[in-house]
This record gives C-alpha cells, sequence and structure tokens, in this order.
C-alpha cells in the first residue's frame, strides 16, 4: 500500500485515549500491600458482618497458597512481568460524608468527572430511562433511580449497601456461581473487594430501564476490585450495563473484578452487556490496566437464559472469559464479543459454555480486530455434560487484521459427553484488503470511513446485541480505536 | 480506418506516453487517448493486454504504479489526485470483481458514496428519504429489487447482481467519466441485455464512458463511437465500431501480425 496510506493509518492509531484525565480529590487508601490486617482493614471501613469477613479471610488464605503453589494461570497466550502483590493498594476511596443521603452530598468533582465521561448522575436532566450506579476507585459514590426501581421491588444499590439491606440475598448468592477459590484473580478479588454493584429482580418483574454501572478508576497505583451480583427470580427480566474508563499513567494497573449472574428461577433472562474502555497504555506498550476479570452466570431455571455482550477496546491486557452454566433444561446461554487491540494490547479472551441440563442451547459470536502489534486471542470451552441430551451448541469465530504486524489466534475446548448433542464451530481470519479499501475510495468514501465502515460491518452481529444507546457508545469507540494500522 | 469525430468541444480526458508497473513487470507502454464529453470508447484486446492496468491507473489504484507519462481530467493533473478526489472530480469505475463488504447494507454503502460526492461539491448531504426516492428510481434502470438494497455490498450476489449493482451505483453516482472494466464478463445473455440496457440509458452528451472488453459481444449492445485496440500495453489501432466487427471475424492475431501498419494513437 502507498506511503501517503501508511501514514495517515499510522496517524488515526495514534490518536490518544480521551478519557485519560485525573481527578484531584481527596482520598482515604489504605497503605500499599496485602496481609489479613488490611483485609480486616477494609472489612471494617465497610462495617461489615463476621460472615463477610470470613469470606474474605478463607479467600485471603487460599490466594497465599495459590500464590505460593505458583498456581497464577499461565495458560493464556499473553505477555506480561510478574505482579508485585505487596505494591498496590487495595483500597482508596474518595474522601465525602458516610452514607449520602442523595447527589447533592456527592463531591462536585467527581459528578464532574462523570459529567466529562458523558454520564449525568443528576436524575433531574436525564432524559433517558437509565439507572446509573457510579463506582469511583473502590467504592459506589452515586446510585441513580433508586427509589422508582424500589417501587416494583427492584434493590438497585452498591454491594455494601445490599450487605447492609439484604444480608440474606447477598449471603446466599456471594460466591455460588464464582466461589472464592476459583482462580487467583477471582480469589484476591474475594479477599479485598471493596465495593461494586448488585441487582435484585423479585418473582415475575420485568426490570423496566437499564441498569448501569459506571467504573472509574481515578487513584494512582490502585488495583480496582469491585464485585457485580445480579439476582433475578422466577420470569424476571433485567438489562445490565457496564463501561469502564481510567486515567492515562505510565504503571500498569491491576482491575480484577467478579461478576456472578444468578437466574434463580425458571423463565429468567438477564442481559449483561459491556463496553470496556481501561486505559491502553501508550503505543510503545507503556501502561495501561491489567483488566483480569472472572464474569459468569448460573442458569438454574428451565428455559432462563443469560447472554453476554461485550465490546472490549481498552486496557493493556485483557484476561476475560465471560461464561454460562447451563442446568436448567431447555436454559440458553449466549456470548457476543467484540474485542480490539491495537498498539501492544493483548488480549485473550472467550468464553465457557458448560451445558449440565437436557435441551440447553449456546450461542457464541466472537469477533477480534487486531491492529498494530495487537495480539489477539479467542479462547472458548464447550462442554457438554453426560445428561445434557441434545444440548446444541453454535461458535462462530472471526479475526479481522489490518496490517502485517498483529496476530489473531484461535483456541476452541471441545468437550463432549453425550452423544445426543451437536456443537459446531466456525473460524475465519481475513484482512481488511487493498480491494476493500479501493472499492470505497472509488466511490468517494474516505480511506478513514472506509476502515470505519468495514470494521462496523464486521461486527454488526455483536453489535446488534447491544441497547441503542450503548450500540451508538461502541460505534463511537470502535471508531477511534480501530481506524489505522493497515499494511 | 479514419474515426468519425462526431464530437466537437473541450477535451474531457487527455492521456498522454502513459507507462505504467504493476506486480513487477512493465504492463503499459505508451498510451496516447483523446476523449471528449459523450463520447464511447471501447478499448479491445487480448487477455493480458493492458486492459484493467488502464482502468486502474484512470481511479488511482494504489497498487499500479505510473511511471512515465500524464493524465489530464478537465485540465488537472489526474495522476495527483487520491482514488477518492477522483470520484469527487466525476470519475466511476465499475469494477470487473465488484468487492464484497460483509455488514454493510447495500443502501447504507450507496448513501455514504453519493453523500461523499456532494459534500466534496458542496452540496447539501441527501437523508434517507431523499435518497430512496433517488435510488428506487434508477433501480428500475438495472431491473433491481429493493431486496438487494438491505444486503450486504456484493455479499453473496451472483455475477450478474454485481454488474448490475455496479451500474445501479453509476446511475445514481452520475459521473462524467464512467470506466466499465470487463462489465460484461460472467454474464449470460438476458444479464447482459440489462445491464447494456441500463449502461445506454445512462449515455448522454456530456456523460464519456470507456467500455473494456475482451469480446464483441457487449459492443453489439453498447455501440461505441471508437474503438482501441490495445497489445501488449500500446495501442496498436484506433477506429470506429467496425473495427470491433472486423476484430470478431479475424481475432486478434491479426492485429498482432500487422501491427506495424497502424499508427498507435487516438483519434486525437
Amino acid at each position: 500500500m502507498a506511503e501517503s496510506e501508511n501514514h495517515e493509518l499510522q496517524r488515526l492509531a495514534d490518536r490518544e485515549y480521551e478519557y485519560g484525565f485525573v481527578t484531584d480529590i481527596e482520598s482515604d487508601s489504605i497503605p500499599p500491600g496485602l496481609s489479613e490486617d488490611v483485609v480486616r482493614l477494609i472489612s471494617a471501613k465497610k462495617n461489615e458482618p463476621e460472615w463477610l469477613l470470613d469470606f474474605r479471610l478463607k479467600a485471603l488464605k487460599r490466594f497465599f497458597e495459590m500464590l505460593a503453589n505458583g498456581e497464577e494461570p499461565t495458560w493464556a497466550k499473553l505477555q506480561y512481568a510478574p505482579i508485585d502483590y505487596q505494591d498496590m493498594i487495595y483500597y482508596s476511596a474518595p474522601k465525602q460524608a458516610k452514607n449520602i443521603g442523595s447527589l447533592d452530598e456527592v463531591d462536585p468533582e467527581i459528578l464532574e468527572t462523570y459529567e466529562k465521561l458523558g454520564i449525568t448522575l443528576n436524575e433531574q436532566k436525564r432524559l433517558q430511562g437509565i439507572a446509573v450506579d457510579a463506582v469511583f476507585d473502590s467504592v459506589s459514590v452515586a446510585t441513580t433511580y433508586k427509589e422508582e426501581l424500589e417501587r416494583q421491588g427492584i434493590i438497585f444499590c452498591s454491594f455494601s449497601e445490599a450487605v447492609e439491606r439484604c444480608p440474606d440475598i447477598v449471603r446466599e448468592y456471594l460466591g455460588s456461581v464464582v466461589p472464592y477459590s476459583d482462580n487467583l484473580y477471582a480469589t484476591l478479588n474475594s479477599a479485598v473487594f471493596s465495593d461494586g454493584s448488585f441487582a435484585y429482580i423479585p418473582k415475575g418483574v420485568r426490570c423496566p430501564m437499564e441498569l448501569s454501572t459506571y467504573f472509574r478508576i481515578n487513584a494512582a497505583n490502585t488495583g480496582q476490585f469491585e464485585r457485580t451480583l445480579v439476582v433475578a427470580e422466577e420470569g424476571a427480566y433485567v438489562s445490565y450495563l457496564e463501561g469502564c474508563t481510567a486515567p492515562q499513567r505510565d504503571e500498569h494497573q491491576l482491575h480484577a473484578a467478579v461478576v456472578e449472574l444468578v437466574a434463580v428461577g425458571d423463565d429468567t433472562e438477564i442481559k449483561y452487556s459491556t463496553v470496556q474502555n481501561w486505559y491502553p497504555g501508550d503505543k510503545d506498550g507503556k501502561g495501561g490496566i491489567y483488566n483480569f476479570v472472572t464474569k459468569r452466570g448460573a442458569c438454574r431455571g428451565r428455559r432462563s437464559k443469560i447472554s453476554w455482550t461485550q465490546v472490549e477496546t481498552g486496557s493493556a491486557i485483557t484476561w476475560k472469559y465471560p461464561s454460562c452454566l447451563l442446568i436448567g433444561d431447555e436454559s440458553v446461554g449466549a456470548f457476543y464479543s467484540v474485542a480490539m487491540t491495537n498498539n501492544r494490547q493483548q488480549a485473550d479472551t472467550g468464553t465457557k459454555m458448560i451445558h449440565i441440563g437436557q435441551d440447553t442451547k449456546s450461542t457464541i459470536v466472537s469477533k477480534g480486530i487486531s491492529a498494530g502489534h495487537g495480539e489477539q486471542s479467542y479462547r472458548g470451552l464447550v462442554r457438554i455434560g453426560p445428561k445434557a441430551h441434545r444440548a446444541r451448541n453454535y461458535s462462530q469465530c472471526d479475526s479481522l487484521l489490518l496490517g502485517d504486524r498483529c496476530g489473531a489466534h484461535t483456541f476452541p475446548y471441545l468437550e463432549v459427553k453425550n452423544s445426543s448433542a451437536t456443537v459446531e464451530h466456525e473460524a475465519t481470519t481475513s484482512k481488511i484488503g487493498e480491494d476493500q479499501l479501493f472499492y470505497c475510495r472509488q466511490r468517494g468514501i474516505s480511506e478513514e470511513d472506509a476502515i470505519s465502515m468495514i470494521v462496523n460491518g464486521f461486527c454488526k452481529e455483536v453489535l446488534r446485541e447491544l441497547p441503542m444507546e450503548f450500540a451508538v457508545e461502541a460505534q463511537n469507540l470502535l471508531g477511534i480505536s480501530l481506524e489505522g494500522a493497515v499494511g | 480506418m479514419t474515426p468519425p469525430n462526431a464530437y466537437e468541444g473541450p477535451v474531457m480526458l487527455k492521456i498522454e506516453d502513459l507507462h505504467a508497473r504493476a506486480g513487477g513487470a512493465d504492463i503499459l507502454k505508451g498510451i496516447d487517448l483523446t476523449i471528449r464529453p459523450g463520447e464511447v470508447h471501447a478499448i479491445m484486446g487480448p487477455n493480458g493486454s493492458g486492459k484493467s492496468t488502464v482502468a486502474n491507473v484512470l481511479a488511482g489504484r494504489p497498487s499500479v504504479e505510473v511511471t512515465g507519462g500524464s493524465v489530464e481530467f478537465e485540465g488537472r493533473d489526474l495522476l495527483a489526485l487520491s482514488p477518492e478526489e477522483r470520484a469527487h472530480a466525476g470519475i466511476f469505475l465499475a469494477f470487473q470483481y465488484p468487492v464484497e463488504i460483509p455488514g454493510i447494507a447495500n443502501n447504507y454503502f450507496l448513501k455514504a458514496s453519493l453523500n461523499a460526492l456532494r459534500t466534496a461539491r458542496g452540496e447539501d448531504e441527501l437523508d434517507a428519504f431523499d435518497f430512496l426516492e433517488v435510488v428506487r428510481e434508477k433501480m428500475k434502470l438495472v431491473e433491481m429489487d429493493e431486496k438487494f438494497m438491505s444486503r450486504s455490498v456484493n455479499e453473496g450476489f451472483s455475477g450478474g447482481e454485481k454488474k448490475r449493482n455496479e451500474i445501479l451505483q453509476m446511475a445514481v453516482l452520475e459521473p462524467k467519466l464512467a470506466i466499465l472494466d470487463e462489465t460484461d464478463s460472467g454474464l449470460d445473455i438476458d444479464a447482459l441485455r440489462t445491464v447494456a440496457n441500463g449502461v445506454n440509458a445512462l449515455r448522454t452528451p456530456d456523460r464519456s464512458m470507456i467500455i473494456i472488453t475482451h469480446y464483441q459481444r457487449l459492443l453489439d449492445y453498447i455501440v461505441p463511437d471508437f474503438v482501441h485496440v490495445l497489445a501488449r500495453g500500446s495501442i496498436v489501432r484506433s477506429g470506429g465500431k467496425d473495427l470491433a466487427l472486423e476484430l470478431e471475424e479475424k481475432g486478434y492475431g491479426w492485429i498482432e501480425d500487422e501491427n506495424t501498419v497502424a499508427k498507435p494513437g487516438a483519434s486525437a
């Protein structure tokens, strides 16, 4: 391709991360390091009940065992220097009056931060009905539309608040889908998680608005360990959105979250959508978030349904496999993913579909886009248990390469223990060709718009699964992050 | 044979001593061609003679390198313009192999294209409703069904559908100079007739066309004003529409054998 085009592409690829600002507020942090004292301190700061402290301490003990046994997951196709878990701050919270009664009491600097990110916490101004829980560093700073939701029996609040308000529900379901001993990062999270979001949808209620959590890492050298728990009872429906950004910093920062979804009864449906735009590091790979996240949902009821939709454009490293346990007969799991890596970003992402019940069904659509020196792997497990008669899975993994310095890899794992199951897997790899670009340009469309168009076309099957507002945001994000580096 | 000189007026396209390389080989070795508004020129020649390279040079395909000569389009140095700028200037290439763009609806693509041209010309963009009106009208020309418009660009289209789609785009974009690169290849006789009818309907006193083809067959339907024969990278003979018939009868061997007779060059 001509020199001038490469130049233009490079310019686009080098575009700055626009959420990289830092908010100057006073925060309450615990000194770096991890120990039983630190965990007790976090728990005490939140006035947690004894059972929750026990949960944390069990996890901490297990975490140290795992570290000692070298149980850090190394099977992913990712390269990074070992993480020093003693050099990290495990708790940082904006200093503000405890038990905020209304939004007026939230630090105006924080409100402004969210405004800058395009998230209005002020309910009066909101036209669209989306309830937002804003998590700043480790704590939830504001939740909107709470009262309105409560009239329908829906609880949507920060995790800490849920522990106070409905301890029995939290206690019953915390760790029920992702056990505290699941994997190193989930175990660390179980020990030190500071806050997160909680949603409970009672029997037969269709949640009237999108529930959304917006995560923001602000403080330096801080890990963010939030925990999200969504419990939906029989016949309930909820759509949940999650967005994330972080300031631009030279050091890597760890984000090790856990998300658990429980579709408790029959005919329950949970949709969980993520647009992840953590700071990806600079073009040489300096700084950026390590996004090591465990997300899993359990379809316990008959015909219950869980779908994960993710658009992953940020983070230096993404290690993430949103999964479904299909326990109830005829339950349905879905995973729709767009992952994009540019510059030195690396992503190893995919899903696990565990078919346990009869006539269970799962769909996997994964779209990977690599540009620059980006490296990307799809890793997916489809397991059909011995009793999962007539289970079906369809997987489609497509990779799009921009340029010739990036990589795309596909690692499908199939374990089928029931002969009546049907499993299909399709995979393609393509490049944005000179032919496609030339065709668009001959029709008068600029190269920049052409790349954007081709990439959006490539991702269409996934983007259409997102709620409308998010779809627009995701397209814009892809536009910013994806254009560039065609070789 | 002296080509008829039915068209007076300013020169639209002037190609002089054009040399070009593609795929590491010298393909064009000195092409001269002059086209005035309203003229239809056919470029014929055997495989590998450089016909498609002429089309690609004019449209600005990045993989083709111009190594000598000049091309002026309406007095501007065409070779200095990017492919999209050439499109904005009114040059349209109907591709020999139209490209598939999965996930992008045909109507979305065509609307983006038309609006890019309109914006470049300082005109307002058309909204979805106005665009639909324009397209519906033009779709009749190539007997295309509205279903086509919501399918992904060229994806899963038959050969004939792809070529009709190219002509639809041409009809909507209304170029000054349309280059049809082997539009007849892979078409059965019915599809060929449909495509040719579409093209003929787009002939105007202002619009010029270059029809690139291997066979005379297409020229039964789209009757050219001039025919040029390309062999080994040069125009070895130019004439009126009868030249095409003569070629059909005698084959390309005839021209190549006696190409010392004809002076390379066009009507001007």
